[in-house]
Formats: C-alpha cells, structure tokens, sequence
C-alpha cells in the first residue's frame, strides 16, 4: 500500500478534527471526517469572541473552514460514530446508521459538552429565571442581545461563579477545566465593555492563568475594569421577590461569610466528555481518566497515542484545552499519525 | 421562577414508599411540643385511609439529640436503633417509619454506614445480642412520616373538605415550607425531591389548594441546631437564624408555614413570641405572627378535624387567623379544654405578639 493511499478516519469535525484533517490531508494522505452535527465547528460555532485577545471565533472558524475545503474532500455530516472495531492490520468504524469504514488509522476527536449547570442544583440553573451559564452569555453577545435581566431590566450587579462542575466531588468532577477561570475574566471584561456602570463580581476558588497573557488580562480586569475578584465558593443561589438573586459565599481571604445581591448570575460551566466518547472508547479497548476523558498513553511523550495501536486522540476529548492548545494538539497528533503510519508501512 | 425546573429536578429525587403495613416509631419530644401531631397521623392513617400501622410501646428514644450533642457516642445510638429493628422483627413488619426528621436522618445515616461497613453491623448485632438477645432484619423501607402523608395526598384530597384557600379571596393560601434538615440534607437521595428544592411538603400543599413561597433563606436552618438551643448560652444564635428567616419571608407574606421536623415546628413558632418580647416585633401585618402548624396538623385541617383535637391551642402564634381563612369554624370556649370538657388552662398573654 502506497503512503498516499494510507487511509485515516477522523471522528469529529471540531476545531481539533478539522485541524488533523487538514494536516493530514495537506500530506497526501486519504482522510474521511465524520461528524454528527449538520455543520463542522464544534463549539467554536456558538462562541463569540476568544481570550485573551478578544478575537472573533468566527475567525478561526474562517480559518479551518478554508483550510478543510482544500485539503479534504471526504466529509460526513450528520454521521454519528457508535464505535470502533479495532483490528490489528485495519480498524472498522461504524454509524449509527450502520454503514462501516475500515482505515488504517482513527484519529478521536469527539471534543466535549458544557457541564450541565441544572446540575449545581443550590445555583438554581432553569429555575431562577436571572441564572444563566457562560455558554449563555456567549449566545447573547454573539447574537448582540442586550444584556439585560429576564424581565427586560439592565443588570446593575453581575456575579460570575468559577468552577461549576469543576474541582468538585459533590458532581464528580474532580479534575479543573483550565478554561473557565480565564473565560471569567474575559466574560466580565465583555460586561463592562457593554454595561461600564454594572459592579461586576467574580467568586473563585483560584485563578489559574496559565496561556499567553491571560495574568496579564487578570491585572486589566481589575486595574482598568475595576471587576471585583472574591476568593470563595458560592454555596447557594436564591431568588428574591423581585426575580433579583440572593448568593452566598465565603470570603476566604477575609475569613467571612458573605451574602450579596444581585441581578445577574452567570455560572461558569467546566467541561465533560461528549456523550458519545465513552462508549466509542470501550469499543476500542481504551483507557479513561479520572474525569472519563480518553486517556493518552503517556501523558508527556505520547499524548496523541492510545493504548490500542493505530487509534489516536486529539483536543478536548483527552482533556480540557484552549481553542490554540487544542489546534497544537491536532497538529501533534497529525505528525505522530504520519510517523506511525510510515512504520506501519515498513513493517508490511 | 420556572416551575419546570424545579420539576425536573423532583424526577430525580423519587424514592420507593411502601404502601401498607407500617412499623410507627414516635418522636420523643413531638408529643409535647405538638400533641396532637402523631395521634392525628394514625387517625388519618387508621380511620380515613385504612392502613395497617402498628407501634410498640416497648420502643424508645433513638439518643438522637444526645447523639447530635456528643452525649451518647455512635456505638450506643446504633444499638439502640437495632433494637428498634429488632422490635420491628419481632411484630412481623418490614417497612419503619419514624415520626421523626432527626430519628429518620439517624436511621438513614446508620443503615448507610452497615452498608459501607459490615463490620459495624456485625459489631452491633453483637452488642444488641449481648445485652438484650435480641435479633433483627435490615427494614425493607425506611421512610419519614411527612413521606407516607405525601404518597397519601392525592386519598387525603378526595376525603378532604376543607382546601388551602382563602375563603375570602378565593386565592391559594401562600404557605412556606420548611423541611428539617435531617430529612434530606445528609442524604439529598433520601428525601422526595431532594434536598435543595425538596417537593414533599410542596406537593402537599399544591395538592391540597395552597400555593408554595420559594423565598431566599427557604434552605436556611430554622435555628433548632442541637447545640444553639440546648446550650442556653448559645440560644441567641438559636433565635438570630429563625429571625433571618422570618426577615426574608416577610415580603412574601405567607399564611402560613408548615414543617415536618420536631424542631423546626417548634422553634420557628416559639421563637416569633421571644422575638415580639425582644424587639417588638412580628414578621405579618396584624402583629399576630405566623402561624406554624406540622404536616399532620395541615392534613387533619385539611380533613375537617377540630382545631382543638389537633392540638392548635398548644401553638404560641395563634391559628385563629387562619382558620378565619380557611373558613373553618370554631368554638372559642372550647379552646383550652380538655377531651372530657374540662379547662385545662390558659397561658399568659404575650406583651406584643397579639393572640
């Protein structure tokens, strides 16, 4: 089998699916996408705008998009993958529809869901009607809505809640998902962009500003915002009579319980494994991680491999990751597919 | 607010209530803060739903309140509750069922316990052995009272004849719901709809015509806390909880409230009289308070039972205005009169709270 006729199938056409496939594709290989929505993107389609820059996502959006037209000509939308039947020589992925796809190697890129916030049942997530979750507020200064309360009114104080569904046992989730601590800093620089007058309140249990910049965009949101960052998790979310909410929390720093009004609620949901990752992963015989992400066979020297030869995993189906780390991720797990489907080849 | 949620969220929390034949464990303080409480759960239960409910009177505290104290250490309390098992054994029943929230959180918080560590279980069945010779079976259904009435509350609507509305509006009387925190704080699987919107006093209420406050401090403590109130130093933050939650409902003006613990029914109406004393004030527009009743005192106004046979005399807000609401009617000369018609006496009338 010549290199070029070498046949990989990429499962997920998110930012880390589109960006493997372009790579891929761009080196001559065969690469057939699937994805099971209508549309590629993943959840860079319902985003606005990305830290710490403040870009557009429909930029990147443009950009793998563009990159995907010329490089890869087998995409399959509204095709969901049900599993892997991995093989020693070909690996067999199936539909739900039933049809069947042999390649050389599967590339998993299934990415992730929002934590449900109805979860965090204290935040009163779909029962207060001034509780909405980031992903929320993404969709409102996408669609340019007004910010405004649930009854048309325009929020004077905002609260944003780090870590919903992250670093907490009570849901299960143990692990952090790195994001929501910078997309707090940024969603709240947003609001003050749109409403200068509003207080805006951040409850965190760390702020962990790891990337390019995002410490730096920390200091901004403080010095030149004047955002008001509180170390403690809110313990729970009621509402007034007036639809306003009633939080409570812990300062930690001053060692003092708090309990504040406000208008606005916003959760800042960590991130989950896609649904169907799970039983894509135990049809290939895969590992998992304590939060049932799909473990990389060696975390520093092999994070695209699996434990099954000739099935890799890419982005945020492995762990929690930017829109950029994800895209490094993919172009890590397109050099390595390369190596390894050339050692494939010598081998036969 | 949006109802469905909080509906889905009930979905969730469902849990299995037997249906007949019941082991009836009393409290050992509801009897004298609420004495017509549990005798009105067995007529309800006996006379107007024809369920089997057996009790024991060999039975006994279950060293709750010395337990929550550090009093009686765990090894005793467990013992003493296996024997309770082993009195349930012994009359041939299967499903307990505790008068209690603190009793029914202690069972629960036990029989957890056996199942994460056998070892304990064996220990215990020993102690019981050694004392008592007594044996026991694991209860096939551990339920709270307050859940029984809640399965039962569609039965209790079509017997009932009075409904929780306002005769004279002909609106839903607003009721805040209290559940003691040993219903479902511990184990939020417990109890029927959990424990951050838990549904079994709401689904009463709904049931019966009455409509639910959902107000800020709803979750908060009603201020009992074991060592608030036992320490007498400790009671102003007894009081200072209650308080804040008479503060937050206020603007919803409720009713009335009803609760399905010992101590919450107890303390959220007593402390409304220490409160008037201490500041003057009351938490409704008339200056006569809120008044509290228990989940089986509202099923047995629900039910057309007198006033008086409940026990609402024994409250220290006064019922009167609601039972003006509820268009229930009353004998005043009967209200502190005992069973043969004798004056059993009246308390002193409080400074500002009017009764």
């Amino acid at each position: 089998m010549s290199e070029n006729k070498q046949h990989i199938i990429i499962i997920g056409g998110g930012p880390a699916g589109l960006e493997a496939a372009s790579k891929l594709g761009s080196a001559g290989y065969r690469v057939t996408l699937f994805e099971k929505e209508e549309q590629t993107g993943g959840k860079l389609r319902t985003w606005y705008k990305l830290y710490p820059g403040f870009r557009l996502a429909e930029e990147v959006q443009d950009f793998l998009a563009n990159e995907i037209k010329i490089n890869v000509p087998e995409i399959f939308s509204n095709a969901e993958v049900v599993n892997i039947i991995p093989d020693n020589k070909y690996h067999t992925v199936v539909l739900a529809d039933g049809r069947s796809f042999i390649a050389d190697a599967v590339l998993i890129a299934t990415g992730f869901e929002l934590f449900k916030g109805e979860k965090k049942e204290e935040y009163g997530y779909r029962i207060y009607d001034n509780v909405i979750t980031s992903a929320d507020l993404e969709k409102k200064l996408r669609l340019g809505q007004p910010l405004t309360t649930a009854n048309g009114q325009t929020p004077a104080r905002i609260g944003l809640i780090h870590c919903v569904g992250s670093r907490d046992k009570k849901v299960g989730n143990v692990y952090c998902s790195r994001l929501c601590c910078i997309t707090g800093v940024k969603q709240a620089i947003e609001i003050k962009h749109h409403l200068p007058k509003a207080e805006v309140f951040n409850f965190y249990m760390d702020m962990r500003m790891f990337g390019q910049n995002f410490e730096e965009l920390y200091i901004e949101a403080q010095q030149k915002w004047g955002i008001t960052f509180i170390r403690g998790r809110v313990s729970e979310v009621a509402e007034n009579i007036d639809g306003s909410l009633q939080l409570k929390a812990e300062d930690t720093l001053s060692g003092r319980p708090i309990k504040m009004n406000f208008d606005l609620v916003v959760l800042l949901v960590g991130m989950v494994p896609a649904d169907r990752t799970e039983a894509i992963g135990k049809s290939a015989n895969l590992g998992f991680t304590s939060g049932s992400f799909l473990a990389s066979a060696d975390a520093q020297i092999k994070p695209n491999e699996t434990n099954t030869p000739g099935i890799f995993v890419t982005g945020t189906c492995k762990e929690p990751l930017s829109v950029g780390e994800t895209l490094s991720d993919a172009r890590s797990a397109a050099v390595r597919i390369i190596s390894w489907l050339r050692e494939k080849r010598e081998i036969n | 607010m949006v109802l469905e949620g909080k509906k889905r969220v009930w979905e969730d929390y469902q849990k299995e209530i037997a249906n007949d034949h019941y082991f009836y464990v009393r409290s050992c303080i509801r009897q004298t803060f609420f004495p017509g409480s549990e005798t009105t759960f067995l007529r309800i239960m006996k006379n107007d739903l024809g369920k089997d409910v057996f009790e024991d009177a060999r039975h006994t505290t279950c060293t709750g309140i010395g337990y929550h104290t550090d009093i009686v250490p765990l090894e005793t309390t467990m013992t003493v509750i296996a024997r309770h098992f082993a009195l349930m054994t012994e009359a041939g029943y299967v499903n307990i069922i505790p008068s209690c929230v603190t009793s029914f959180g202690l069972y629960t918080e036990v029989l957890e316990t056996w199942k994460h560590f056998p070892e304990i279980e064996e220990k215990i069945r020993e102690y019981l052995w050694k004392a008592t010779k007594r044996e026991f079976k694991i209860p096939e259904n551990l339920v709270h009272t307050s859940d029984i009435i809640y399965k039962f509350r569609s039965q209790i609507k079509e017997k009932s004849k009075v409904s929780l509305i306002n005769k004279r509006t002909g609106e839903p009387l607003k009721v805040v719901e209290h559940i003691g925190c040993h219903y479902s704080k511990m184990f939020p699987t417990s109890g029927v709809g959990g424990a951050e919107f838990p549904s079994v006093l709401t689904g009463m209420i709904e049931s019966w015509g009455g409509s639910v406050i959902d107000y800020p401090e709803r979750r908060h403590c009603c201020g009992f806390g074991f060592r608030q109130y036992l320490v007498m130093a400790n009671r102003g933050y007894s009081v200072s909880n209650s308080k804040k939650k008479f503060e937050s409902m206020r603007p919803f003006q409720p009713d009335f409230i009803v609760a399905n613990c010992p101590g919450c029914s107890m303390f959220l109406d007593r402390w409304q009289y220490t409160i008037a004393e201490l500041e003057g004030v009351t938490y409704d527009n008339r200056g006569m308070g809120i008044p509290v009743l228990t989940y089986e005192e509202m099923a047995g106004l629900v039910m057309g039972y007198s006033p008086w046979e409940l026990g609402l005399q024994m409250h220290q807000v006064s019922v009167e205005q609601l039972l003006d609401k509820l268009g229930i009617k009353y004998d005043k000369e009967q209200k502190y009169r005992g069973a043969k018609g004798q004056k059993i006496g009246e308390p002193q009338k409080p400074q500002f709270l009017i009764v």
